[in-house]
């Protein structure tokens, strides 16, 4: 496993430092995007948005990256950027993913931030590719009122601009809005703009030159879950004796409109279907399959209400906070679950093992602001490495737990800004003898022992004084 | 072959009967130990590993600060949370020895490398504590009787009900430990007294000071104990042992004592604990009037010198008490004591005790239901004890006698006397097994008598003589040797039945049987104090009655303004006041009291009866007794309490009635009655439109359980 990183690793470099002294001057307004389609989806909390670019070079130099530019206001709410350059025709089109890193371009207009997309193959010379881009923005939807009532549904605003932003000449663009229902409040008018039933569609706009930019704004009916969860801590111990136990502690809040004035149980009892229309009730965690001894408890003890549905592909947690959560509310909980250690371990060399394992957060639909991967290894273990897909900061921390001399040692992953997009696998490499597994248990033994022998020797012994 | 060499293995294991009693007596303690301690765990098992009911709660959340920021920090703890806007010094009104005892165990465990979580630890520690109380009552047992009673005592004491009812796993509050120390104590005394020595009395002395440190009860003891010595002195049953066990356990006990600053220098100035210190001046007396005698040879002499030294002694004793009263250096009894002495006392004097169910007159069921065959077993122990007299079995007469009295004063004090009436009824049982094996055995061994050292001469002449005289007396002692295996085996179903369904319910999450027989599960007040903790602001004050106090601090993290430590009667009476005023005059009260939010708990949705509707007549109890403003009689028709359309007027528009009340005039609760059908109480509430005007719903449980009002700003004046 060791060696294939290493050569992606020395072909990134390769690459990196080939492109750096090609691309500076030129690249960037050689090419030209004969056809943009962005589809913007609004149906969740969680803004996704599929862009599709037909990227021509039109310069002389083959190009080997392609730029994508997004307003200051949008980066920080930027969760992932996905990019893929398809292959073949219609129905035998295949997809290559490509990599996507954030750059930094000198004199960028207003602040505009760019990310590049690296292509597999160097785009030749008035030839053409058909790039599909994926990118996900948190907390972009402000809710307007701020506040509402328990009666209320919750309308938002989304803003963005009616043409994409690009650092390249654009023939022809149309964009696509899907709201999550058909009430919509207002949008802006960018002729020729239509809409019907849930979309709102933007476009065909002609010939727009770079950095082109027309702000819109959309006010809309979203009563999906706003679920956030401000911070996330999963912690995964690894016991050689065969259980990998996850302990997962949430901070979860309803991010949407905050409440306003009385919550009454007998209308949220009595009509569901209008009162409380913008809160949630429950929440779905996907937990891996042959998950066991599974509990749902915050500071103060267990909640009562939750159901496991298992089976043998998934299992799925429906999590159940104590109240409904309204605009605003908070929870906190703990999810804890013990899973089959071999699944997740598998070795990789002599005494050296990875455990493979889920990145991000189990909930479905939800915000992780701020996450933070534990991964405690058996005591004993050395040399740990993480190999995650995306950046993430990483450190090593010492943890005490049940009978432990020396301490277990701890691969801290934290990232900012998690969205279900997050939920690939990231491995963990270590070093572990399989001899330090018997630490504990002759601990134990010899203590017994050491015991009995005390016992014993008092029994023996006369103490006293006198005789 | 093989045979032969497995018994020559054999042989050198082949015990004798002493090494195979001690292995008989050990591993039936071991197990008595282990029993003990699991069938305090229905609880756990049944629910989960939590805190229950209402002081433990503060307990928990002193243990938390205490492990948290250590134990000076702890002892100077000004707690601003609770008793709002007063606060209280906890460090100076908290028995300590709970909390430091679970903070110890949790250290311990951490340095053994057990990452355990101190909720754990404060949910195990009653049945640890309860534990151990069985291997000291084994010893008490020994030390009173014989090896034999010490068994049974713990036997009976490990099942018994009246303790079990204090020390189920998650009932972490000052009895699950002061019932060890209380027994360990007065054992170590018992020893002192009959050893005579130094090191025991210095262990009672040590015993005491942990007694002290965990609970109130302790006067019990420091009462107990002179009385004790004084029924010696009386008896004539004075010696030098008794002399330096009772010495060395007062001077040195009260010196501990006073280290703990909740008692601080009471033993010296409260009534309550002036038995204590006449006996030991008395105790002086004594001894030198035994010295004097010793040295003077004349009887006349000393009759006249003995004359003039009591007659003086007494004087002087009374002059000091008279002064010490006067001068008000020795504060007179508390209400708490005169309520012991006289059970109507609390109900005249003190509503805010009479109001506590745990402190009503003990009804007979339930002595029934926590001593089972004890109750019929007690007498027959006193009798044996009586009739082989000594030093010990005095004492535990003594113990026996008081506290079942108390017993009958209050229910909770059942507690007390459970250690008691186990001992004396494993007296009960044991000296009769005894006396009907040796009768058995007998039969076929005539000369068995003399190894029997238990039973006196008198017994075995009596026995011999029923020899000749009864010829089915074997047949009878087999009758009832199993007529006693019988009842035992009964008090052994009967104490699980009760564990089980009686004391093993945390009481914040409560159960019900569904319509399918399913168990449906109300956890709403939990619901409650974690919407509190997460939904309001972290300076808030919530008001509710003195009973969720602790509850709303250690689970919803608020703060309250009273509490279940019922220390300042006054601010109880404020809000008392409060929930029994109209809405205008209560919404007076809670703007002065810095509110911000009402909790009622409220029952008529589920029928859970011990709700704040049932529990207002104290409420406007305790408020009239301060405030004369609230008169009982404006609540009540006929005399009568009642919330349905005959209900009088002012309780119908009372802050308490409108909370509980409010929009539950829209909801229909059984079907085939009335909207507003209230389950608690049976009847259809009398003012179903209720609006409010200075507060507004902020949250009500999923079974309405606890409904939380938020106390609205002041209008503007524009």
């Amino acid at each position: 496993m060791e060696g294939p990183i290493r050569a992606r690793e020395a072909l990134a470099l390769t690459l990196f430092s080939l492109l750096f002294f090609l691309s500076r001057s030129s690249a960037l307004h050689d090419l030209l995007i004969s056809n943009a389609e962005r589809r913007i989806d609004l149906s969740s909390h969680i803004v996704k948005v599929y862009l599709t670019l037909k990227v021509e070079n039109a310069g002389s130099s083959p190009a080997s990256e392609v730029v994508l530019a997004f307003p200051p206001s949008q980066v920080d709410h930027l969760a992932t950027v996905e990019a893929l350059a398809t292959k073949g025709k219609r129905k035998k089109t295949t997809f290559v993913r490509l990599e996507v890193k954030p750059t930094e371009l000198p004199d960028a207009p207003n602040d505009t931030k760019y990310f590049t997309i690296y292509l597999a193959n160097p785009l030749n010379s008035a030839e053409s590719i058909t790039l599909e881009v994926l990118y996900m923005l948190t907390h972009s939807l402000e809710p307007f009122p701020a506040e509402i009532g328990q009666s209320e549904s919750q309308l938002v605003y989304y803003r963005d601009s009616a043409l994409v932003l690009s650092p390249y000449h654009i023939k022809q663009q149309t964009t696509f809005i899907k709201t999550p229902s058909t009430k919509v409040d207002s949008f802006t008018r960018v002729e020729p703009t239509n809409r019907a039933g849930t979309e709102i569609k933007y476009g065909p706009y002609e010939d727009h030159t770079p950095y082109s930019f027309s702000a819109i704004l959309v006010h809309f009916e979203n009563n999906s879950p706003f679920a956030v969860v401000e911070e996330l801590v999963r912690e995964v111990e690894i016991s050689h004796w065969g259980n990998l136990q996850v302990t997962e502690q949430y901070k979860l809040v309803h991010a949407g409109a905050r409440h306003k004035g009385v919550f009454s149980r007998v209308d949220y009892q009595s009509k569901p279907s209008f009162n409380g229309v913008s809160s949630f009730r429950y929440l779905l965690a996907r937990l891996p399959p042959r998950v066991h001894s599974v509990y749902y408890r915050d500071e103060i003890g267990n909640i009562s209400s939750s159901h496991l549905r298992t089976d043998s592909r998934k299992s799925e947690l429906e999590i159940e906070p104590r109240y409904p959560l309204f605009g605003g509310w908070k929870a906190t909980f703990v999810i804890g679950y013990g899973l089959p250690l071999q699944d997740f371990l598998f070795e990789s060399s002599e005494d050296r093992r990875y455990v493979n394992f889920t990145f991000g957060c189990p909930l479905m639909e939800t915000v992780v602001d701020k996450l933070t991967i534990k991964v405690v290894l058996p005591e004993g273990s050395k040399d740990p490495s993480a190999v995650v897909p995306f950046p993430v900061d990483q450190h090593l921390e010492t943890k005490y737990s049940y009978l432990d001399v020396v301490g277990r040692t701890v691969v801290v992953l934290e990232k900012k800004n998690v969205v279900p997009g997050h939920n690939s696998h990231f491995q963990v490499y270590y070093t572990f003898k399989p001899i330090f597994m018997l630490a504990e248990p002759l601990m134990l033994a010899s203590a017994f022992f050491l015991f009995f022998v005390a016992c014993i020797a008092y029994l023996h012994i006369d103490l006293s004084i006198r005789k | 072959m093989s045979s032969m060499i497995s018994s020559d293995l054999l042989k050198p294991f082949k015990l004798k009967t002493k090494q195979q009693e001690l292995l008989i007596r050990v591993s039936i303690l071991c197990l008595v130990y282990i029993l003990a301690f699991i069938t305090r765990l229905f609880s756990v098992l049944r629910y989960e590993s939590m805190i229950h009911e209402f002081d433990p709660y503060f307990n928990y959340r002193t243990t938390l600060y205490l492990t948290q920021n250590g134990f000076y920090d702890f002892w100077n703890w000004f707690d601003s949370e609770s008793w709002y806007p007063l606060g209280r010094i906890i460090g100076g009104t908290l028995y300590p020895g709970l909390m430091v005892t679970a903070a110890l165990i949790y250290r311990l465990l951490h340095f053994l490398r057990f990452a355990v979580h101190i909720r754990e630890v404060c949910v195990l520690t009653a049945p640890f504590f309860a534990s151990n109380t069985t291997l000291v009552a084994y010893f008490f047992g020994k030390e009173i009787w014989d090896s034999g009673a010490g068994l049974v005592a713990a036997i009976l004491i490990a099942v018994c009900p009246g303790y079990i009812s204090r020390s189920v796993a998650g009932s972490y509050d000052n009895e699950g430990v002061a019932i060890f120390a209380l027994l360990f104590t007065f054992y170590l005394f018992v020893k002192a007294v009959n050893t005579g020595s130094l090191a025991w009395g210095l262990a009672s002395a040590f015993g005491y000071f942990y007694m002290v440190s965990a609970w109130g009860g302790y006067v019990f003891i420091i009462n107990l104990i002179p009385l004790y010595v004084l029924v010696l002195l009386i008896t004539g049953r004075y010696s030098m042992r008794l002399y330096v066990a009772y010495n060395c356990m007062y001077i040195l006990g009260m010196l501990l004592a006073m280290q703990i600053r909740f008692v601080g220098f009471q033993h010296v100035q409260s009534g309550e604990h002036m038995a204590a210190m006449g006996v030991f001046f008395l105790m002086q007396v004594f001894y030198f009037l035994d010295w004097v005698k010793h040295m003077l040879s004349d009887t006349k002499l000393f009759q006249a010198f003995l004359k003039i030294t009591v007659t003086f002694a007494v004087a002087v004793g009374a002059v000091a008490l008279g002064v010490g009263m006067v001068s008000g250096y020795i504060s007179p009894w508390t209400g708490r004591f005169y309520s012991l002495l006289d059970p109507t006392y609390a109900k005249d004097h003190i509503p805010i005790i009479a109001s506590v169910s745990e402190h009503q007159p003990t009804a007979w069921s339930s002595f029934m239901f926590d001593f089972h065959i004890l109750l019929f077993l007690f007498p027959a122990g006193l009798y044996f004890c009586f009739k082989r007299l000594s030093d010990a079995t005095i004492f535990i007469v003594m113990y026996g006698l008081t506290s079942l009295y108390f017993a009958g004063v209050m229910v909770r004090l059942i507690l007390v006397a459970t250690p008691a009436v186990c001992l004396i009824s494993a007296i009960a049982v044991s000296a009769t097994v005894k006396n009907l094996t040796v009768l058995l055995r007998s039969k076929n061994k005539v000369v068995q008598t003399g190894s029997t050292k238990g039973t006196s001469s008198g017994k075995a002449s009596s026995k011999a003589s029923l020899d000749q005289s009864q010829p089915f007396q074997k047949n009878g002692a087999m009758a009832l040797l199993f007529g006693a295996f019988y009842l035992l085996s009964k008090y052994a179903t009967h104490c699980t039945w009760v564990t089980s369904e009686a004391y093993s319910s945390p009481s914040i999450v409560l159960a019900a049987r569904g319509a399918h027989g399913n168990r449906v599960i109300f956890d709403d007040y939990r619901e409650a104090y974690f919407w509190l903790r997460q939904n309001t602001p972290p300076d808030a004050k919530v008001m509710s009655w003195w009973d969720y106090g602790y509850q709303i601090t250690a689970m919803g993290n608020r703060t309250v303004i009273v509490d279940n430590n019922t220390w300042n009667n006054t601010h109880i009476a404020t809000v008392g006041r409060a929930m029994s005023s109209y809405e205008d005059e209560a919404y007076e009260i809670m703007r002065s009291l810095d509110v911000d939010y009402v909790l009622v708990v409220f029952g008529g949705v589920t029928g859970y009866s011990s709700d704040d509707i049932n529990k207002f007549l104290w409420m406007v109890r305790i408020g009239g007794g301060v405030f004369p403003v609230i008169r009982e009689p404006d609540y009540l028709v006929n005399g009568e309490y009642r919330v349905d359309k005959g209900a009088a007027p002012k309780m119908l528009n009372c802050l308490m009635y409108k909370l509980s009340y409010y929009r539950f005039g829209e909801l229909v609760t059984e079907y085939g009655r009335p909207p507003g059908y209230d389950r608690a109480r049976g009847v259809e509430i009398g003012n179903k439109d209720i609006k409010l005007e200075h507060l507004e719903e902020a949250f009500t449980t999923s079974n309405w359980i606890v409904r939380i009002y938020k106390v609205k700003p002041p209008n503007n004046r524009w």
